[in-house]
């Protein structure tokens, strides 16, 4: 719709200045340091002296000799499928339950949102302290029952449990666009679905649910991109080591080391494309799939 | 024959389904009060701690209130270190970045909202696609570019980037937000010989506080919790955020737990005020967000 009715090219010219700013950092922070990440993956680069072309022994090494390399995927992979699917559910569980309420919602919500507020150096050395096996909350209350607790953040086993079950008590964010969500379903829906004699939960599944299914999509996408990108909690938790045996070596920690550690600037650029890679392959099978299972409202 | 209907009273099975739907909501709002003790009991325990000597901390049976309470630890935690160091370049980065980046985005919503200009659709179709991709492969080039321009080790590395269209979610969210704005406002302002920017900054920008607002407290939230960019950038201890000050507080005093709860709390404090006054605003934008996809 044409508002401005000058000359064309004083229209394009304004238009141009207001988005400046984003022209310019996509050109020398997105897309040219995209173009440049390139080159360097294909180089050996430490910094201190210039990159030195090395083709594809990057991606090589990453694929074939690299020992850590399938131990950081399978880590982030564990962590992202466990964290992901039960957060949409706590949260999908959490909303409904507050949907129910009509006391006191505002309070819940604000309890249950608060958590989610909290930054992640903080939530971090606070659960540092939770699971510390002697002094920590958890393993206090297991001895007050008679239990031994696990070594929790020391044992290679229960360290990732531990991270998953961190990741569920700021559940709240996703449970409150879930809320959103629950309150948005037209209620002509509901109606027709009790004249046709549907209990709650038969209602639950032909109304609530597939109403639903654009949102949890979107919680979907933007928790697994949240997941395989971990970084802050993992590095406070194991203070940057990988954890015991590396059973907490995450993908992005051990990016973040190649490239600021260990100034391997090349092999950490290749890196970071082949997660781009991972990224991109797996939103877009989410987003052919999805024509599937996810219903919106004008079909 | 009688059937089954017949032979109950239809008063006491409406009886039964009212009895049914008390005790539903009673085992509701029990659930929810168990799940709020699950949310609250680290954070009570937190502040708890922070006001214990590390001989009460360690006591069995584990103590969950002090006694006494030990105030003189957020003196002495305070002292332990360069904290109001840390606040002072956590309060500098966050404000200039979050006004930076408020100005910025609404700018460039502005202009992709308004504007229906030959080369418009597509760059909209990239600020989209920058918003779903990852930005791993721009974290090396860009640490170079930023060590060239001399912005390492420096406060600015985190300023500056929020003036360069303050991030592609915000320009979006402000994008939706300033497409419901009526037109017959600017043709009535344009009649008026509204230049373009007053256009946007007295006619389209007053209109906006709502979205601004909630946006402000998204990047309120960003700037002040960030840990990896300040991790990359500082290398000088005077520059910490307290994202980073925290972290190497508890990476050289790792078992000094009551003085750790003392500074996280302390760091956690800004985040939960601006959350409980801002609450409306925050929630409806991270609904802004979620629904309009």
């Amino acid at each position: 719709m044409k508002i401005f009715h000058r000359s064309r090219s004083w229209e394009t010219l304004g238009f141009y200045l207001f988005i400046a700013p984003w022209l310019i950092s996509l050109a020398a922070l997105t897309l040219g340091p995209m173009c440049v990440s390139v080159y360097y993956s294909l180089c050996d680069y430490n910094v201190l002296q210039p990159p030195i072309w090395v083709g594809l022994d990057n991606y090589r090494t990453i694929l074939t000799t690299d020992s850590i390399f399938p131990k950081t995927v399978y880590n982030t992979l564990y962590y992202a499928c466990l964290s992901v699917p039960l957060g949409i559910l706590a949260g999908l569980f959490l909303a409904v339950l507050l949907n129910q309420a009509v006391k006191g919602l505002r309070f819940f919500r604000t309890a249950f949102y608060l958590p989610y507020v909290i930054p992640d150096v903080a939530s971090a050395v606070l659960w540092l302290f939770v699971f510390n096996p002697d002094l920590g909350l958890v393993n206090r209350i297991m001895r007050l029952l008679g239990m031994r607790g696990p070594l929790w953040l020391a044992d290679p086993a229960w360290i990732k449990p531990a991270l998953i079950i961190m990741s569920l008590w700021s559940v709240g964010g996703c449970m409150v666009i879930f809320l959103a969500g629950l309150q948005g379903v037209p209620r002509h829906l509901y109606e027709a679905a009790e004249i046709d004699g549907a209990g709650g939960w038969r209602k639950f599944k032909t109304v609530t649910l597939p109403s639903l299914t654009p949102i949890i999509f979107f919680n979907m996408i933007m928790g697994a991109i949240t997941a395989l990108n971990f970084f802050t909690t993992a590095y406070i938790v194991t203070g940057n080591t990988g954890g015991p045996l590396n059973s907490a070596y995450f993908y992005m920690p051990y990016l973040f080391n190649q490239a600021f550690r260990y100034f391997q600037m090349g092999y950490a650029s290749a890196l970071a494309w082949v997660l781009f890679a991972a990224v991109a392959v797996f939103t877009v099978l989410q987003f052919q799939f999805a024509r599937r299972w996810v219903y919106y409202e004008s079909d | 024959m009688l059937t089954t209907r017949d032979s109950i009273p239809a008063g006491s099975l409406a009886r039964r389904r009212r009895h049914w739907q008390v005790w539903r909501r009673v085992l509701v709002y029990l659930v929810m009060s168990l799940i709020t003790m699950v949310a609250f009991i680290p954070l009570l325990w937190m502040a708890g701690t922070s006001l214990m000597t590390f001989t009460q901390l360690s006591q069995y049976p584990p103590r969950f209130i002090p006694h006494p309470a030990v105030w003189a630890n957020y003196v002495y935690a305070l002292k332990n270190l360069p904290f109001f160091v840390y606040l002072r370049n956590t309060v500098l980065v966050t404000f200039l970045a979050t006004l930076g980046a408020l100005f910025a985005s609404s700018l460039v919503a502005y202009g992709f909202s308004r504007y229906r200009v030959r080369g418009r659709n597509l760059l909209f179709a990239v600020l989209i696609a920058t918003m779903l991709l990852p930005g791993q492969v721009t974290m090396v080039p860009v640490f170079i570019l930023f060590r060239k321009l001399g912005l390492y080790n420096s406060l600015n590395a985190l300023i500056v980037p929020a003036f360069l269209g303050g991030g592609a979610f915000n320009i979006f969210l402000l994008h939706q937000f300033y497409r419901t704005l009526p037109n017959e406002l600017f043709e009535a302002a344009k009649i008026d010989g509204c230049g373009q920017f007053r256009m946007y900054w007295q006619v389209a920008l007053p209109l906006t506080k709502p979205a601004l607002t909630a946006v402000a407290i998204f990047l309120f939230r960003a700037n002040w919790t960030d840990f990896m960019t300040p991790l990359i950038y500082l290398t000088n201890e005077r520059l910490y955020t307290l994202a980073l000050g925290l972290r190497f507080y508890q990476g050289s005093h790792p078992l000094e737990f009551n003085y750790l709860m003392v500074v996280s709390l302390i760091f956690m404090l800004p985040m939960v005020i601006v959350f409980l006054f801002g609450q409306k605003q925050f929630l409806e934008g991270v609904t802004l967000t979620g629904i309009n996809r």
